[in-house]
């Protein structure tokens, strides 16, 4: 009997990831992942399992526990032509190599015109939802996207999560890669034959005519969720997931809200600042006339992200989502 | 207890000056003495050609603080004093080795082959340094105090793992050391046993700060809790600097892990030209490190070993001249930028946006030409 092929498999979004690095590093031995416990633990969620056993210590580093080291030394690994994937274990220990980030990662390209390469994913997880103790659920995005020299990406299901990643490592410029936590353990079929679209576009992932919903990382089957909900009352969301967060791709959204009127942004950042503003404003000066509301954002709440057990009150979810929907109609 | 009680402090012999642990080869009244781990060989030739590095890299940076009185540069930072600790390093630097500067390592730069007038642009606001890192294996100057320091071990790794035969040479200063990145690249480098050498130039101050603000111990001292060896030399002595350096880098290469270097020495100059430091030192203690000169006494050595004459010392000066003129020359006419340069290599791949808002600086732009034109 032949034997069966199959080029699809179900697949959850960490094993997609841990998928995509494995041919990332296949495909070009200047790729290396560095980052605390990503050797024989295979991460604290298990992104890089199995790397290290088949690509060795010197490709899959165990770095000594210090964020700002982990990024400072990848900025020497890209100075001498490697490709740094450099995880970061919570979204609330990036601060540590905030600098290295910002002052550094970002500007060295510019700073040297062009002589000294900066190809440095940084994966991130991102987002709450999971009951984690304090720094464990932050959506920090906002600061990077407002750091030029920087390119930030989010993905939202594995099927994205394991082209993007690839894409992302053979990307000339660093870019901020953030991963959906509470979404790594869903699934989807992934075909690893098929040809992905580039990776700074975004994409309307739900048509729909009444009101446009955008929307990036874990925020995106919350939106769809939301789509599904309202259908039966005869509203048509279109739902959108931005992939890229710098270089924002707004043209597929502004074709979106000139036919829809109406658009709200959602993400589990905090409101104040954050990129549904940027969106809105950008939004307000393309499509002035027609826009039937204004724009709204849904997102965090400006505090500190809450503890555990009030998180759900924290981050948006259907009902928020719907509820911002039902005031764009009001106006 | 008082703070005396622990043994270090202001009022330790071995913390306040340098004490036994100095590695010197070349007395400040120019003698060569002998040092039991540390040797070198090196001709009359080789001498005369490190006297004319040192006076030369005074020339230049006498020049560019003059120049920055007459409102030509914005501001530079002098490396008067240090010229012993940075032609040490250079000239112990091999081809493959690649250097990480801050952003004073005029001298070393000078040994790299760097023009004084691109670090010159720098500090006239032309740009972020206008040499080729690559080419002259001489990193651009990193202002965030110590961050290059990972930079360098990071390099160094890369080298550990693409077979490169050279290794890093990580500049900082004493205050540096108190920087986080510089202990966690102390860290990295013992752990992965990277091929880099940290050569910290203990100038004595971090701009007003004494170096009691930033330690209890002396500094190469602390390499030993990192796992390495860390050790003192005479910064104001060349030979001593340049056998030092030579020895650590020789050892990195070969898989031996990093090596501390502590170069002793004195920030002659302010901290920059927009520094006063009569408001946080005695004109006495200036006094006293004169008399450690680092180029006097290479001068000193020459002429008592009869290895240079009255002629070479001229010749010297005369060339020191020469080149002080054309840096005055190339920075008064060194042209400004374009503007839209800003938006050039912001990304190796530009992004549409700010393609975008390049195009609309420059359509800003002419339009003030066409309103012209139509005036």
């Amino acid at each position: 009997m032949a034997p069966v092929t199959r080029p699809s498999t179900s697949v959850t979004l960490g094993k997609a990831i841990n998928m995509g690095l494995r041919k990332a590093m296949e495909d070009d031995p200047k790729v290396l992942l560095m980052g605390e416990d990503i050797g024989k633990l295979g991460g604290v969620f298990r992104v890089t399992d199995g790397l290290q056993k088949d690509f060795g210590e010197d490709r899959v580093i165990d770095t000594p526990l210090a964020e700002s080291g982990i990024l400072g030394t990848a900025v020497g690994l890209a100075m001498r032509g490697f490709r740094p994937v450099c995880e970061i274990q919570f979204d609330g220990f990036i601060f540590p190599a905030y600098n290295q980030i910002v002052t550094q990662v970002a500007k060295i390209h510019s700073r040297s015109r062009g002589k000294l390469p900066m190809r440095i994913v940084i994966r991130v997880p991102f987002g709450g939802g999971i009951g984690a103790v304090e720094h464990h659920s932050e959506s920090p995005e906002a600061y990077f996207s407002h750091t030029a020299g920087l390119k930030v990406v989010a993905c939202s299901n594995p099927v994205d999560a394991y082209w993007m990643i690839q894409q992302a490592i053979r990307a000339e410029d660093p870019v901020l890669f953030f991963e959906p936590k509470r979404r790594y353990w869903e699934k989807a079929e992934l075909d690893t034959s098929a040809t992905p679209g580039p990776l700074f576009v975004t994409s309307v992932v739900r048509p729909g005519d009444d009101c446009t919903v955008l929307a990036y990382g874990p925020m995106v089957k919350t939106s769809l969720q939301a789509a599904s909900a309202v259908e039966a009352e005869g509203r048509s969301l279109e739902v959108i997931d931005l992939r890229t967060l710098s270089p924002l791709d707004l043209d597929p959204v502004y074709d979106s809200v000139r036919r829809t009127g109406r658009c709200v942004v959602v993400h589990e950042a905090p409101t104040n600042l954050g990129l549904g503003a940027e969106i809105a404003a950008r939004i307000t000066e393309r499509c002035f006339y027609s826009l039937e509301a204004p724009v709204l954002r849904v997102g965090g709440y400006d505090t500190p992200y809450p503890p555990s057990k009030i998180e759900e009150d924290y981050l948006p979810d259907l009902d928020r989502v719907l509820d911002a929907v039902d005031r764009t109609f009001a106006f | 207890m008082s703070s005396g009680d622990i043994g270090v402090g202001p009022g330790d012999s071995s913390f306040a000056e340098a004490g036994p642990e100095l590695i010197q080869l070349l007395t400040p009244e120019g003698e060569r003495v002998e040092h039991p781990d540390y040797s070198i060989e090196i001709s009359p030739e080789e001498l005369r050609a490190i006297y004319r590095d040192l006076a030369l890299v005074r020339r230049i940076d006498v020049e560019a603080t003059a120049l920055q009185r007459q409102g030509e540069l914005g501001i530079w930072a002098s490396l008067l004093g240090q010229e012993g600790a940075q032609i040490g390093a250079g000239w112990a630097l091999e081809a493959d080795d690649m250097a990480f500067p801050t952003y004073r390592e005029h001298g070393v730069a000078w040994c790299r082959k760097v023009d004084p007038l691109d670090i010159i642009s720098l500090f006239r606001g032309c740009d972020n340094g206008a040499w080729d890192p690559v080419a002259t294996m001489f990193n651009l100057y990193t202002v965030v105090i110590g961050a290059q320091c990972l930079h360098a071990v990071g390099y160094a790794m890369g080298m550990q793992r693409d077979g490169g035969n050279g290794a890093t040479l990580a500049f900082f200063g004493d205050g540096a050391t108190s920087q986080g990145d510089v202990n966690e690249s102390f860290i990295w480098a013992s752990v992965f046993a990277a091929p880099v050498v940290f050569f910290c130039q203990n100038n004595q101050y971090a701009i007003s700060e004494p170096i009691e603000k930033q330690s209890r111990i002396p500094l190469f001292q602390r390499a030993r809790g990192f796992g390495f060896p860390g050790v003192r030399v005479d910064g104001n002595d060349v030979l001593a600097v340049l056998a030092v350096t030579r020895k650590a880098l020789d050892a990195a290469r070969t898989g031996q892990g990093p090596t501390f270097i502590e170069a002793y020495t004195y920030r002659m100059g302010a901290h920059t030209t927009s520094d006063d430091p009569s408001r946080y030192r005695l004109a006495s203690e200036m006094e006293a490190w004169k008399l450690k000169d680092p180029i006097e006494r290479v001068r000193a050595y020459l002429i008592r070993s009869g290895y240079a004459d009255a002629d070479f010392f001229a010749g010297i000066d005369a060339e020191a001249d020469e080149l002080a003129a054309r840096i005055r020359q190339g920075t008064v006419e060194m042209p400004d930028p374009d503007p839209d340069s800003m938006f050039a290599n912001v990304y190796a791949e530009q992004t549409p946006y700010l393609t975008e808002q390049a195009a609309g600086f420059a359509e800003y732009h002419a339009s003030f030409a066409t309103a012209e034109q139509e005036a």
